[in-house]
């Protein structure tokens, strides 16, 4: 009877983070990057999507995790936002997984820094923890695009 | 909304401008029974809609106008200013009811009653006959058995016969077609319009079936009318602009597919596969013209509303002014359509309220009465250029350069070194307008350099020529289209970029060798002598921070790359790795999280299918700091390199190189120079202490320059010696003196820039010219100092030429 939702999952440095399916327009191989001088850290370049041009957000850096192992090629998941797509690169992709809304919780106090801004909740499934990212928090730059500002002028 | 009453909103639209275009055009024309039937037909159309849409007050407006353009479609009445702007009020309020319908869906409670009586006593004015005022005067009431019913009846036929009464038939419809050729006889055709007006048959129908004309005739007149009519032979769709964007987009992606195509094809050996591709090529090509055009609008667009706007205002303030057009046809993308709508609007106003005399000044000048403002567009390398001018009395530039100094944009000196030409580009600043009294329509300064701004944004530029009593002219060059522009590729750090083309200024290349020489710093800024100018130079590497400072020094071993780009007026040379190719390049529009930068305008998607940022000159050059704050600086530097120009007194003129011993290259003005002479050694004879020699019947004394400069040093010619002498020929005042030099080397024609005024006496100051530096000599002064004696004539006069 409890409400239950579609998580698109993926790992990153070994945790689980998730996803509403419906913000998730697709899921594509690693793609040839442009990288974009002076772009904060956390953009790691531009990919052609079929004539669209995406910017693609390295979720690692921007959660503050480890780097990615050089040689490891990260997958993208294209989500859906207010301001069009945006790519996000992860380490792998995950299953599907319907989540009950009754194990969501919210995230323990010890989580700090951006990581607790951006993790809207923690769903516990058996044998392991699903981290629920606000995308349109992840996405939105403006954070860093200030501090950027202000380094540079 | 209703479909239907959207669709009647956005075809009335339509026709409102286009009668706002045919009443100033009638007005010129008065008795044009075409224009006259079409504004006719359309004010009747909007009668006939609204009647059937139940909008009565709007109906009842349109048919007091009717009613009047009846009255002149018969000849009672003559069209005069009054009566045409009576119509054209009646197509403001036929405006302002159909922006209400649109909010509301009604036509609200204003039947306006004081127009529908003003346009029934124009309708009296002149008219006579009764009848046509007892109908006149139903006019504000719910009468609608206006003097047209044959037409109001028969709107599905108007193609055919709207202007059955019409004694000389249109000849852009069947009937006047047949008269015209002499297939039917004029008494003929008019009974059959005649029994047309009672029946409801086609006329071509009514010729053959009465056996005046013949039925194969008849067919080839269709046609005819047909060509001449192409809007009522092309069928036309309404598509949405986001479709055709997408559309836009979408071929852009095959476009790049094709590219992909194609290089696999270039590798693989099948004919039949090359041939397939070949074909998909030509496909792809023809098929993004096409779709490119669908976004093309000619300018006409936006020109449609410039006869009425200067019509009114001409009458506002008392003018008259003709509107003439040429180039309707260039077509531009719709996105720089939209753009360039307001600018030009305000430009055309100003020519009629500031450029335009009123007619009595005119006339004291002896001009015509009738000003002219005229718009021309036409394509230019792939440009759109627009110009507006205007037979007015042009720009004052001295009053422009008073109010400059009023308004603290520039100081006295300052204001009295700029030429003519910078002053007029004045009038792009903010905050400057040089109306003597702020009007209704413009004059509050606000405008011009809004006008800048909005062309600049879309890559274009604003220039403005004048003669004072001739007119003025605006030259406004715009780029053909956003979506697609030309641009220059380059590599960084193995990164590609795009230079919008518009930016580019010219490429220099340095060789290796040269580079360490001709990449000088001042004070740590790297700087480039280019053509005697100093460059200054961005490394594009360093700004976008893809190596940190200092690192291409190491570089030096290889060629240097500078692209020489301007931004808001101000060159500087950008450095990079590579230049590529031009190509046009599709721009696209990055996230939002990368907004912020300003170094780039967008990207694009190559051939290869990645991505390339677009750079943003302007945005890079701030970035770099070679503009600080964009326009004040513009006038500032303008300012600054006239004042150089000024204290050497020299601008593009015409040097004579010579050398002159130990001390090197020298440079004299040759407007100073009389004369070059070679003279035999033995032709210098001596009186008393100074070298003379008989030049012309004339005893010239001579003057060794090389002793003059350098005087411990040795002559390098000593006197006596046999090669013979070069003298630069000096004169002032009809005197003359010589001046020996060791070789007369060039004579060339230099932008003078004096870049550290000498101490040494003598000199002006040095320059580079040819790459190497010369120093300019002060001819009259060294003259004075050597031979006080030279100076006979009186002083004043001398160092006034001096």
């Amino acid at each position: 009877m409890s409400v239950s939702q579609q998580f698109c999952t993926f790992c990153l440095d070994g945790h689980v983070f998730g996803t509403p399916v419906p913000k998730v327009q697709e899921v594509i191989q690693h793609q040839e990057m442009t990288r974009v001088p002076l772009a904060p850290d956390v953009v790691s370049g531009l990919i052609n999507l079929r004539g669209q041009i995406v910017t693609a957000i390295d979720l690692r850096r921007r959660l503050g995790l480890p780097e990615r192992a050089a040689g490891q090629l990260p997958m993208n998941v294209v989500v859906r936002t207010s301001d069009g797509a945006v790519s996000l690169l992860v380490d792998e992709i995950g299953d599907v997984i319907e989540v009950e809304e009754d194990t969501l919780e919210a995230p323990p106090e010890t989580l700090q820094g951006f990581a607790r801004e951006v993790v809207r909740g923690v769903y516990k499934l058996s044998g392991r923890l699903l981290l629920a990212l606000d995308i349109d928090r992840v996405v939105d730059l403006q954070d860093l695009a200030k501090s950027e500002a202000n380094g540079e002028f | 909304m209703d479909e239907i009453v959207k669709d009647f909103l956005i075809e009335s639209r339509e026709n409102l401008d286009r009668l706002d275009q045919e009443l100033v055009k009638l007005e010129s024309a008065p008795s044009s029974k075409d224009l006259l039937a079409s504004i006719f037909r359309t004010i009747h159309t909007i009668k006939g809609s609204c009647g059937f849409l139940g909008f009565s007050h709007l109906e009842k407006v349109a048919h007091a106008g009717e009613s009047l353009l009846s009255k002149l479609r018969d000849g009672e009445l003559t069209l005069n200013a009054e009566i045409t702007s009576g119509l054209l009020a009646m197509v403001d309020a036929v405006r302002t009811m159909l922006a209400r319908i649109q909010e509301s869906e009604q036509d609200g409670e204003d039947d306006y009653p004081a127009l529908i009586a003003h346009l029934a006593e124009l309708q009296h004015n002149g008219g006579h006959g009764k009848k046509a005022e007892a109908q006149a005067s139903g006019a504000g009431g719910d009468t609608l058995s206006a003097p047209d019913a044959p037409i109001s009846e028969l709107p599905a036929k108007e193609a055919n016969s709207p202007d059955a009464e019409v004694t000389t038939p249109d000849p852009s419809k069947i009937g006047g077609v047949l008269l015209e050729k002499g297939l039917v006889r004029p008494e003929d055709l008019a009974k059959a319009l005649e029994l047309q007006e009672l029946g409801r048959h086609k006329l071509g129908e009514i010729l053959i079936e009465q056996g005046t004309a013949k039925p194969e005739d008849v067919a080839a007149a269709q046609q005819t009318v047909q060509t001449r009519n192409p809007e009522a032979a092309a069928e036309t769709i309404r598509v949405g602009v986001n479709l055709l964007d997408r559309l836009m987009n979408l071929v852009g992606e095959l476009v790049l597919a094709r590219n992909q195509l194609l290089q696999f094809s270039n590798n693989t050996q099948d004919a039949g596969f090359q041939t397939v591709s070949q074909r998909m090529n030509l496909i792809a090509t023809e098929l993004q013209e096409e779709v490119m055009k669908t976004r093309m609008q000619p300018i006409g667009n936006v020109w449609n509303k410039f006869p009425r706007t200067v019509r009114d205002l001409a009458l506002n303030c008392g003018k008259d002014v003709r509107l003439e057009m040429e180039g309707q046809n260039t077509e531009l993308d719709r996105t720089i359509i939209e753009a360039i709508k307001d600018p030009l609007t305000h430009l055309v106003r100003n020519c009629v309220d500031h450029g335009i005399e009123v007619p009595e000044a005119r006339k004291q000048v002896g001009k015509t009465a009738g000003g002219l403002v005229k718009l021309r567009a036409f394509h230019e390398g792939g440009q759109v250029n627009i110009e507006i001018t205007d037979d007015g009395a042009g720009l004052n530039a001295e009053r422009i350069r008073q109010k400059a100094i009023e308004r603290g944009l520039v100081s006295a000196q300052q204001a009295a070194r700029l030429s003519d030409r910078d002053t007029f580009n004045m009038i792009f600043l903010p905050g400057f307008s040089t109306a003597e009294k702020v009007t209704k329509v413009s004059g509050r300064g606000v405008g011009m350099d809004v006008v800048k701004t909005n062309v600049e944004k879309i890559g274009g530029t604003v220039d403005v020529q004048s003669t004072a009593g001739k007119g003025t002219t605006v030259k406004v060059k715009i780029p053909l289209t956003l979506a697609i522009i030309p641009a220059l590729m380059v590599t960084s750090c193995r990164e590609r970029f795009a230079i919008p083309q518009v930016s580019l200024l010219e490429l220099v290349r340095l060789e290796a060798n040269d580079a360490n020489k001709v990449i000088e710093m001042v004070h740590g800024a790297p700087v480039h002598r280019l053509r005697g100018r100093l460059l200054p130079l961005v490394y594009l590497a360093r700004e976008l921070h893809l190596v940190s400072s200092g690192a291409d020094s190491k570089a030096m071993d290889r060629p240097t790359n500078i692209v020489v780009v301007q931004a808001d007026g101000r060159e500087f040379g950008l450095v990079v790795d590579e230049i590529t190719d031009t190509e046009e390049i599709v721009v696209k529009p990055m996230g939002k999280q990368l907004k912020g930068i300003s170094a780039y305008s967008g990207a694009t998607i190559m051939g290869d299918g990645r991505v390339a940022l677009i750079l943003d000159i302007l945005g890079l050059a701030q970035r770099a700091k070679v503009i600080s704050e964009s326009r004040e600086s513009t006038l500032a530097e303008k300012e600054r390199t006239l004042r150089e120009r000024n204290d050497s007194g020299v601008d593009r003129q015409t040097l004579l190189l010579v050398e002159c011993g130990e001390t090197g290259r020298m440079a004299i003005p040759l407007a100073l120079v009389a004369r070059l002479e070679e003279f035999p050694a033995s032709a210098v004879e001596m009186a008393g202490s100074q070298e003379v020699t008989q030049y012309r019947g004339e005893i010239i004394p001579l003057l060794r320059l090389s002793r003059f400069l350098a005087p411990q040093s040795r002559d390098t010619s000593p006197e006596g010696s046999q090669p013979p002498v070069q003298v630069v020929v000096y004169s002032e005042n009809g005197r003359s003196v010589g001046l020996i030099v060791d070789r007369i080397l060039d004579i060339i024609d230099d932008n003078l820039v004096l870049q550290n005024p000498a101490e040494r006496r003598g000199i002006v100051g040095s320059s580079i010219i040819q790459k190497r530096v010369t120093d300019l000599l002060d001819i009259p002064t060294i003259v004075r100092e050597v031979m006080p004696a030279f100076e006979k004539a009186p002083q004043a006069k001398a160092q006034e030429q001096a």
